[in-house]
């Protein structure tokens, strides 16, 4: 992420008041020396509301705070960056060892249940729907795919299906494109069986989590390392619940349950790992 | 690494090869088709290596792109080689006849290094140790 090019308005209260409403709001922290991230990203709202700079919507929103300004300013800091095919290996692992195991398992009537916990703009739950499509027959209407984000915004992007020229770009191979995707406008849309594969709705993952479980596979990627280590236990916990005793977890690559959450076992996925519940947990 | 861009556009093939030349690559120019050709027909004449990657511009004088890449698919020694699409084509239908004429990968005007090298990535074809 570039810094250069971005001059700080926000005071040191200012930026303090944001981190304190996020952590309050979606219990995600913001360290110090994020000024250039809260600048960056809250730049477009403090525009579209006619006002100066960042400094100025920090001020209206404290002197009269309302629930839709909180609710942007959180999006806007909650919203990350998302390739198709991110960080490849862990897609190659579910294909290759999870979904074999899985069928091993299950009968041939019970559905799969993933869960894509931080979905953005739909680029996840996209590229698993398109991987399972391909490699298991009869996917459409076996495999249910919940795809949740804290932001109502990406949540409607995953719910439509479209991405920009530029977005197809990044890290969607060619052949998958011409076989899931057809041209709509300047966009592109993803077709309408794996549209129909896959369920969006809000969720933040310190608040109530969804019941659309138990899951066999949850990919809750890139997303703990933004909280405290008593939030991610919390998460993690209550994670374990929703999932099928056999279920497996994906985290991001930066990051593991070890040391936060000692009911999981590390297990390798091909080039890539995944988490087992070692133990049910009941009381969440 | 060696990689072959061949594109009409000075200020192109300058793009894409500073791309790749920052991730590790060796570039050879060509400006249309029927050069680049020479340049493999002239490497493999030396018993040399061909390029591990070539970037392949669609519209272009003498040879375009198509023409190109289903020439290269037509010389089994020439197999080696993984070629991309770089180009402004971006319908549906486009993208279908590149792949079936031989084609591994299409990337659609204008984008990123980022997502230059995410693709280089899906393709394999991220030198080792080079930022992706």
């Amino acid at each position: 992420m570039s810094t250069a090019s971005t001059a700080s308005t926000l005071s040191p209260s200012g930026f303090d008041f944001v981190r304190a409403l996020v952590h309050r709001e979606s219990a995600i922290v913001l360290a110090p020396g994020k000024e250039y991230l809260v600048e960056a990203r809250l730049s477009p709202l403090a525009r579209s509301r006619g006002l100066r700079d960042v400094q100025a919507l920090v001020e209206a929103v404290r002197s009269s705070p309302d629930v839709e300004s909180t609710q942007l300013i959180v999006e806007a800091l909650t919203t990350n960056e998302t390739s198709w095919f991110r960080d490849g290996d862990p897609f190659t692992g579910m294909v290759q060892v999870v979904l074999p195991s899985l069928l091993a398992a299950r009968t041939p009537a019970e559905p799969l249940r993933i869960w894509s916990a931080a979905c953005s703009s739909g680029q996840e739950p996209y590229t698993i729907a398109m991987l399972l499509k391909d490699a298991l027959p009869g996917a459409g209407e076996r495999v249910r795919i919940s795809a949740s984000d804290i932001s109502r915004e990406m949540v409607e992007r995953t719910r439509g299906g479209r991405f920009s020229q530029m977005e197809v770009n990044r890290g969607l191979p060619a052949p998958l494109l011409v076989r899931h995707l057809t041209r709509a406008g300047n966009d592109w849309q993803v077709n309408p069986d794996l549209r129909r594969m896959v369920t969006a709705f809000e969720c933040n993952l310190v608040g109530t989590l969804p019941r659309t479980g138990p899951f066999d596979v949850v990919f809750l990627r890139n997303v703990l390392i933004y909280f405290d280590i008593p939030t991610k236990r919390s998460i993690l916990a209550r994670v374990r619940a929703l999932m099928r005793p056999d279920g497996w977890l994906f985290l991001g690559a930066a990051e593991s349950t070890l040391g936060v959450d000692d009911a999981w076992e590390r297990v390798p996925v091909g080039r890539s790992s995944a988490y087992r519940p070692t133990r049910p947990n009941r009381g969440a | 690494m060696h990689a072959l861009v061949i594109d009409d556009s000075r200020a192109m093939r300058r793009i894409v090869g500073g791309i790749l030349k920052g991730l590790g690559y060796t570039v050879t120019e060509a400006g249309h088709g029927r050069e680049a050709l020479d340049v493999l027909v002239a490497t493999t004449a030396a018993g040399g290596a061909v390029p591990d990657l070539a970037c392949v511009d669609w519209n272009m004088p003498v040879m375009d792109g198509l023409e190109f890449v289903t020439a290269v698919r037509a010389q089994p020694a020439w197999r080696s080689m993984t070629m991309m699409m770089v180009t402004t084509e971006s319908e549906h239908a486009q993208v279908v006849r590149a792949l079936a004429a031989g084609a591994h990968e299409y990337m659609i005007k204008p984008f990123t290094p980022d997502a230059f090298a995410d693709k280089l990535s899906l393709l394999g074809l991220v030198p080792q140790g080079e930022p992706a």
